[in-house]
């Protein structure tokens, strides 16, 4: 592989799943902050919301994968090698 | 995805080996499959084959043992189709989404739990068939044929009316929709499966004992989530397929 190619793979998989990270960190914050603000409104309702927050975050998570997915498409297959 | 290739680095570490992207190729005629994906999948569909088996051989009116189990998951199964699809229509998606939901399931654990690594293969190695990219793109595109049919079904051909629900303008973003539901179905469960197995590859690379543990824990809580969020998301997909927008507010309190 063509050692600038490579660097470049490198820095770009690792922005890829950095900045990625960013924006469903902050979202997942704010839905965990949302959910524990309704608990406590609402102690009985909590099964509930437990339920939709894990589901939500798992939906915010898929943004980071998809990242972490192009760095390793990146690392291990990359189609400029 | 086919020529994944490995990191050398990792190679030369002697105790422990990542592998990405080699595969244990089979021959079908002109067609190359990914061997090691048929051999865990077979397992995993032996695995759910013996335990229905178990389940419905002498079935008792008060259950016990695995009847109870296999109860306690059809249970689960249903109310999940029924939140999301509606009391109507639910039954008939009940086979559809639970099939889905326990292939996923199991294949996810089974990629935790059972040390596949003791099975030596020529080339590649044993993991959970999840995390294959063919396995999720099939069954995503199961579940987009899925919606559709439930869609062309339900209405006829005035399954298109709801591309222009509830404004005109909206018709791109459905079209694109339809392209980016199989394709963010399939990355999501990928792309999770894969990156448990490879941050717990890595941690047992750097340590072998204990220190992987809580990551695999972790894992282990994660698979299921997503198993549970394919099956949530392919039920709420079909739901949505038939949902009825000549009665505004019907179809919306049923999903609550």
């Amino acid at each position: 592989m063509d050692p600038i190619v490579a660097a470049a793979s490198v820095l770009a998989a690792a922005l890829a799943v950095g900045l990625a990270s960013i924006g469903p960190g902050i979202g997942q914050g704010n839905a965990a902050a949302q959910a524990v603000e309704g608990i406590a409104r609402q102690p009985e309702a909590e099964g509930k919301i437990r339920g939709t927050l894990l589901l939500s975050l798992a939906f915010m998570e898929a943004l980071t994968i998809y990242g972490l997915v192009v760095a390793l498409v990146l690392l291990f297959a990359n189609p400029f090698a | 995805m086919d020529t994944l290739h490995l990191l050398d680095t990792f190679n030369l570490l002697p105790f422990a080996e990542l592998e990405v992207g080699h595969h244990l190729y089979w021959h079908l005629g002109n067609l190359k499959v990914h061997g090691q994906v048929f051999i865990t999948s077979w397992f995993v569909i032996a695995v759910l084959i013996l335990a229905s088996l178990a389940a419905t051989r002498s079935i008792q009116r008060i259950p016990t043992g695995m009847q109870n189990l296999m109860e306690y998951a059809l249970e689960f199964i249903r109310d999940l189709a029924r939140t999301q699809i509606g009391e109507k229509e639910y039954r008939a998606w009940v086979p559809f989404v639970g099939t889905l939901f326990l292939f996923i399931f199991l294949s996810n654990w089974s990629g935790a739990l059972i040390p596949w690594r003791i099975i030596k293969l020529p080339e590649g190695e044993l993991a959970a068939p999840t995390s294959d990219i063919n396995t999720t793109v099939a069954f995503a595109l199961l579940t987009s044929l899925a919606y559709f049919y439930a869609g062309f079904k339900k209405k006829g051909l005035g399954y298109f009316g709801n591309y222009v629900q509830p404004e005109p303008i909206m018709l791109p973003f459905k079209i694109i929709e339809d392209f980016t539901k199989p394709l963010s179905l399939s990355f999501r469960l990928f792309g999770n499966i894969l990156a448990d197995e490879l941050v717990v590859a890595v941690l047992v690379l750097l340590v072998p004992l204990f220190v992987p543990l809580p990551v695999m824990v972790l894992g282990l809580f994660t698979s299921a989530i997503q198993a549970l969020i394919f099956a949530t998301l392919a039920s709420a997909y079909i739901g949505e397929a038939m949902e009825d927008h000549g009665h505004e507010g019907e179809g919306h309190e049923e999903h609550s």
